[in-house]
């Protein structure tokens, strides 16, 4: 990999966002990257909007993504991905979970994802993470590993399945790991 | 071996690698981490540390250990430092017995502070304080060993200032050997040394003074310049470096970089030999444009210095920021500003949480309260007071000034004021405050939203819920006896979800004559879900 690849992810306050860019660090590390995540603390976590950066390669400078250079955009809420366009190029791959979670005065589900629907004309994939979750594991807070899962095994993050599994290993304590890890590995079992 | 740390995490690690006995912090973002994991892992290791009531007294906590020959560490935010000013600044004159780190967090953006866009930098002149300006984690954990070092060596206390990009950043740090030697402090006796007045004071001053000019040396070591090609220079520290250093790796500039490690004091000789040979040079540093200044001064006026003319004073800096204002030295596109469709997509505000009792709360105010009530704000959770569907705070400051300013408003005009305040701002600040207003008769309603935790940076326990810092029990200290002791008129306690009982006390106090405290008690609702999990 000769350029850094840089991850934007984004969602709402208490999704777990944090948890997500720990992983894909700690993946890339095991995997003899250098890594640097930014990511921000407090009050926009009480499911106000919330934006961390990823980036790992050979040698990472700065701990945020200029516009224009991520190469993937995951998104655990419908309308915050629209708050990261200026973050994409041509190129950019979009993972957005179809999860709606409205806010006072907002937009519509429908008017969202019509928007995305005509604004981002790159490769973009949504993922019914939370409602698969909640099917099938009856928990929808471990959308964001089903969804890390989903990006690792469609190659949209050049990561492998090991790593993560090994990064889950070393960050979730004891009763959650095992339930991560199931959602993380559903993708590959449909 | 390295490990990935948050920068925060990295200077826990570079304390503990330094030996560190005591420690001592008061919450707030992006510094918070720092006391969080202390609590957790400092039993373990023999190490003191305690959340203080706020910052002074972390301050001053850290102080004494330091008098006691202890190596000690005290952590707050920006503003913190205002509060911790006046044990402060005396602090360093008499010098730090036991080597002694400061870590000051600063938040360039307002990320999480809403209060001002404070750079801890300005304190360098007034203080005459030393300065470390690390960049990433790595170098977090480097600087606190290295702070400690400094301390050691000159008797004086160090500032390790990080800001947001630096304590909330994520990287691979080496991981080096933990060596802590538990011995009890012991405070030996030394008028000469620990009592500052004058005319000793003013002895204590050149002392300090004389010691910064030493420490110069030190601050030229920190130094470190890029080389490169060319007649533009560019000056740099803290985070922007790294924005710096991608610019011109992924645009193939080979541009000289002065990167400086020591804010104060400056390594003013390298910075002469820097720019001897430059016609031009950019000074890329956050907010007030304080190392531009000192270039000015020193480099006489044939170099030609850009600084806050290129780059914003306001807003932490990118790479874009540092593209675009480089590009215009190198007469070349370094970044083109997309023009972006505006989605009209709103904002979408922090809220309370779910069950949060605040909700109830500020309907029951909003619901009782007489047309034209001023309503008070402070620092907290509660702060979404401001917010859609509440819309009750008219003013918002600093921590404890509900209760301060709204004195003032009732004295200067007699309108009729409701202070709301949290558990962790009613110890912190403002008890002083209602004390004033009892003291000078003031007529106003307190409404203290007791949550039973510090909720808003992170979950932090004080002296009003029955627990240390480092979850051992304590003493409960209950707020409405301290409104009694203060000597408040009129002090109820109520449950909020007790609807009736709250609109009565609100109804039956807002037209009283003197002060009146309302402790509205109810666990935060989001604490509550953590602790049920972890049983
Ligand atoms: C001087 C100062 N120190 C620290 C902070 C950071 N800070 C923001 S809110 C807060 C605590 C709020 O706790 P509390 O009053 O109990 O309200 P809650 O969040 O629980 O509603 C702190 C310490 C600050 N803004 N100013
Ligand atoms: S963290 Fe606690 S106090 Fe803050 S909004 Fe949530 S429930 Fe309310």
């Amino acid at each position: 990999m000769d350029k850094n690849f840089n991850i934007v992810i984004a969602g709402v306050g208490g999704q777990g966002v944090i948890t997500l860019v720990q992983l894909i660090a700690e993946a890339a590390f095991a995997e003899g990257y250098d890594v640097k995540t930014s990511e921000l603390h407090g009050l926009s976590q009480r499911g106000g909007s919330v934006e961390t950066h990823v980036r790992f390669g050979k040698k990472v400078w700065s701990p945020l993504i200029s516009e224009g250079e991520a190469d993937l955009i995951i998104s655990l809420e419908l309308a915050e991905t629209l708050r990261k366009l200026r973050y994409a190029n041509k190129n950019t791959k979009f993972v957005i979970n179809g999860y709606f979670f409205p806010y006072p005065e907002g937009l519509s589900e429908e008017e969202i994802t019509g928007i995305i629907g005509r604004e981002i004309k790159q490769e973009k994939r949504i993922v019914p993470a939370s409602k698969v979750c909640q099917e099938k594991l009856e928990k929808e807070v471990v959308s964001t590993s089903y969804l890390l899962g989903y990006c690792v095994s469609n190659e949209l993050i050049p990561l492998k399945k090991e790593s993560v599994l090994k990064a889950m290993e070393n960050l979730f304590p004891e009763k959650y790991l095992e339930l991560n890890k199931k959602a993380f590995e559903l993708v590959w079992e449909n | 071996m390295k490990k990935i740390l948050l920068g925060n995490e990295a200077i826990v690690q570079g304390a503990l690698e330094s030996g560190v006995q005591y420690v001592s912090a008061y919450p707030g973002t992006p510094s918070s981490e720092i006391g969080i994991v202390f609590g957790k892992i400092a039993q373990k290791h023999g190490i003191y540390f305690e959340f203080a009531v706020n910052e002074k007294t972390a301050m001053e906590s850290a102080i004494g250990s330091s008098y006691s020959g202890l190596k000690t560490l005290v952590s707050m935010k920006n503003f913190g430092l205002n509060v911790a000013l006046d044990a402060f600044l005396p602090f360093v004159y008499t010098g730090a017995k036991g080597a002694t780190v400061i870590v000051v967090a600063d938040d360039p953006s307002c990320h999480s502070s809403g209060q001002s866009e404070e750079n801890s930098r300005g304190f360098a002149d007034l203080a005459h304080v030393p300065i470390l300006e690390p960049q990433d984690a790595q170098e977090a954990k480097d600087f606190t060993i290295l702070a400690f070092k400094l301390s050691e060596k000159y008797s004086v206390p160090v500032i390790l200032r990080t800001t947001t990009r630096v304590a909330h950043q994520r990287m691979p740090v080496e991981i080096g050997i933990i060596n802590i030697e538990n011995k009890k402090g012991e405070f030996v006796k030394n008028k000469n040394k620990f009592v500052t007045m004058p005319p000793r004071v003013l002895e204590m001053k050149g002392e300090l003074l004389k010691k910064l000019e030493t420490m110069k040396k030190d601050s030229e070591k920190l130094a470190l310049i890029s080389r490169g090609k060319g007649k533009l220079g560019i000056i740099t520290s803290g985070v922007a470096n790294l924005h710096v250093t991608e610019v011109l790796r992924k645009n193939n500039l080979n541009i000289p970089v002065l990167k400086i490690g020591m804010f104060n004091p400056l390594p003013e000789k390298k910075i002469l030999s820097f720019v001897s040979d430059m016609k031009e040079v950019l000074i890329a540093e956050e907010l007030e444009g304080f190392i531009e200044k000192k270039v000015k001064e020193i480099a006489g006026c044939k170099l030609k210095i850009y600084g806050k003319d290129l780059l914003p004073e306001i807003g932490e800096l990118s790479n874009e920021k540092i593209a675009l204002a480089l590009g215009k030295l190198v007469k070349k596109k370094l970044f083109v500003k997309r023009t972006e469709k505006d989605l009209k997509i709103p904002l979408r505000y922090p809220r309370l949480c779910q069950g949060c009792p605040y909700w109830i709360v500020f309907s029951a105010i909003k619901k009782m309260a007489p047309e034209g009530t001023i309503f008070g704000g402070d620092i907290g959770c509660y702060m979404l007071a401001g917010f859609a569907p509440h819309e009750i705070q008219d003013y918002l400051l600093s921590m404890g000034s509900s209760i301060g300013v709204g004195h003032g408003i009732n004295k200067a005009g007699g309108q009729k004021v409701i202070a709301l305040i949290g558990d962790s701002t009613f110890f912190h600040a403002g008890i002083p405050a209602l004390i004033n207003s009892v003291y000078n008769k003031s007529d106003l309603l307190i409404f203290v939203l007791d949550n039973r935790i510090t909720a808003m940076t992170g979950h932090q326990p004080n002296p009003g819920m029955g627990l240390t810092g480092t979850g051992e029990s304590a003493k409960e200290i209950k707020i409405e006896d301290i409104a009694k002791a203060c000597g408040a008129e009129n002090v109820k306690t109520v449950d909020p979800v007790n609807m009736q009982e709250l609109q009565d006390a609100i109804r039956d106090f807002i037209n009283k004559k003197g002060t009146s405290v309302i402790v509205s008690r109810r666990i935060c609702a989001y604490y509550e879900r953590k602790l049920k999990k972890n049983i």
